[in-house]
């Protein structure tokens, strides 16, 4: 049977729901006779094509965040949002009540400590949103992970569930927000 | 002959005077609820509650039982739409539980769970709101409030004060409280008031006690709170 694929990435995310993730210690050997990884922090591979399964870890920050959100949706058949950040935002998002200019400013021109005081601008560094926004928000999301971060059981019960063709569902003690 | 009517084709049994809540709590079923404390007077507005009546769709915190009512509580389609409802006041406010001192011991959140709530479905708002830090004792994060006015009514009804007030309509809704500099620390809101303890989300807090029960202990992380709820509102209704 071939393997399943499956792509992974943080957007505005810390990498903490990709730890998790590796918290599944000795079940990443069973998962990796049934998986295989396409773009992956854990792969190097740029892009992803054609997967079964994309996992998403954070929101949307910046215009590169967009762009690869929607490369995720466009290859990936079953889309899922990882994690407190994907699904609401999360502690990026509380820059949302703060002017992106008094943000910049605080960090760059004003905060202290700060040499050499100058707001980054090279063209290689993607534009920042005014609002930091949820997955769901920009395009089709099709199950969800919430846990800051999803623990490893989340994972191996969502997965597993998949895998075996059932319909994914979390048990109460797997549902949390923080 | 004792009255009864029925919830998910069970008999329950009522007294006269009594809301289809009182009639399910005192008989162990849940309704999920937030804006509803047995001790207080019903208010109606959060719409957890809502249940089928003979078809019709009605608040069981303030609908009066009656002899042959047949009500419809446990659904999937009541409690698909009571998702969705806790959804909309997740995206009204702004909720984010990692940093939130209630998680764990929040009402809103254990309902949320309780409904298998696993995203907010609709755009968020992030409306900006304040914070009222201004109290020796008790903080006020506006973030986090529903509107559920289980402290204006704890105040005026327990604690014989009238502190807290919600203002506005719409989006504009907004809790107030009675001061002319309008700072919680000018009121007469004192840390031991039952109003500063009743606030089903983490909008209004006692300071310095946070995150002093660990992750694992906390009231919602083993018990639903079906369970926590009917535990301690089933005498009150009885
Ligand atoms: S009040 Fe409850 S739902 Fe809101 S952020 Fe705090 S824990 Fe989460
Ligand atoms: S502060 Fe809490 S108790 Fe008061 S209305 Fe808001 S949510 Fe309800
Ligand atoms: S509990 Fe009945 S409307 Fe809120």
């Amino acid at each position: 049977m071939a393997k399943i694929r499956i792509a992974t990435t943080s957007l505005a995310g810390c990498f903490g729901c990709h730890m998790s993730f590796l918290d599944l210690d000795e079940r990443l050997v069973a998962l990796a006779d049934l998986v295989e990884f396409d773009r992956s922090p854990i792969t190097d591979i740029e892009h992803c094509t054609n997967c079964d399964i994309g996992l998403i870890e954070g929101g949307v920050c910046n215009s590169e965040n967009v762009h690869t959100l929607r490369e995720f949706r466009k290859n990936c058949k079953i889309l899922v949002a990882v994690g407190a950040c994907a699904i609401n935002g999360g502690l990026p998002a509380m820059r949302n009540f703060i002017p992106l200019e008094e943000c910049l400013s605080e960090a760059y021109l004003d905060g202290i400590g700060v040499e050499n005081p100058q707001i980054p601008s090279d063209p290689e560094l993607p534009l920042l949103l005014d609002k930091v926004r949820p997955i769901h928000e920009v395009v089709k999301i099709d199950y969800f992970l919430p846990g800051c971060p999803p623990s490893a059981d989340v994972f191996w019960a969502f997965l597993t569930d998949l895998l075996e063709g059932r319909e994914p569902s979390l048990s109460y003690e797997l549902v949390h927000y923080d | 002959m004792t009255k009864t009517i029925t919830i998910d084709g069970n008999a329950i049994p009522f007294e006269d005077g009594q809301t289809i809540m009182d009639a399910a709590t005192a008989a162990g079923v849940y309704i999920p609820h937030l804006c509803h404390h047995p001790e207080y007077t019903p208010h109606g507005s959060c719409k957890l509650c809502t249940v089928r009546v003979n078809g019709r769709v009605c608040s069981a915190c303030t609908f009066p039982a009656a002899e042959g009512q047949d009500v419809l509580n446990n659904t999937k389609d009541l409690n698909d739409d009571r998702q969705k409802i806790t959804q909309m006041l997740f995206v009204e406010g702004n909720h984010f539980c990692p940093s939130c001192e209630k998680t764990g011991n929040c009402q809103l959140q254990a309902v949320a769970y309780y409904l298998n709530m696993l995203d907010d479905h609709f755009p968020h708002f992030y409306a900006h709101r304040e914070m009222d830090a201004s109290h020796h004792d008790v903080l006020i994060d506006h973030n986090r409030c529903i509107f559920c006015t289980l402290c204006v009514r704890a105040s005026q009804q327990k604690d014989g004060k009238d502190v807290f007030a919600i203002s506005g309509r719409g989006i504009n809704k907004h809790l107030i409280v009675n001061s002319k500099s309008g700072q919680l620390k000018d009121t007469d809101l004192e840390a031991s008031d039952q109003a500063a303890h009743i606030c089903p989300t983490g909008a209004i807090l006692i300071k310095r006690t946070g995150y002093t029960v660990p992750i694992g202990e906390r009231i919602y992380d083993h018990k639903q709170i079906d369970e926590v709820s009917l535990a301690s509102e089933a005498e009150d209704h009885g």
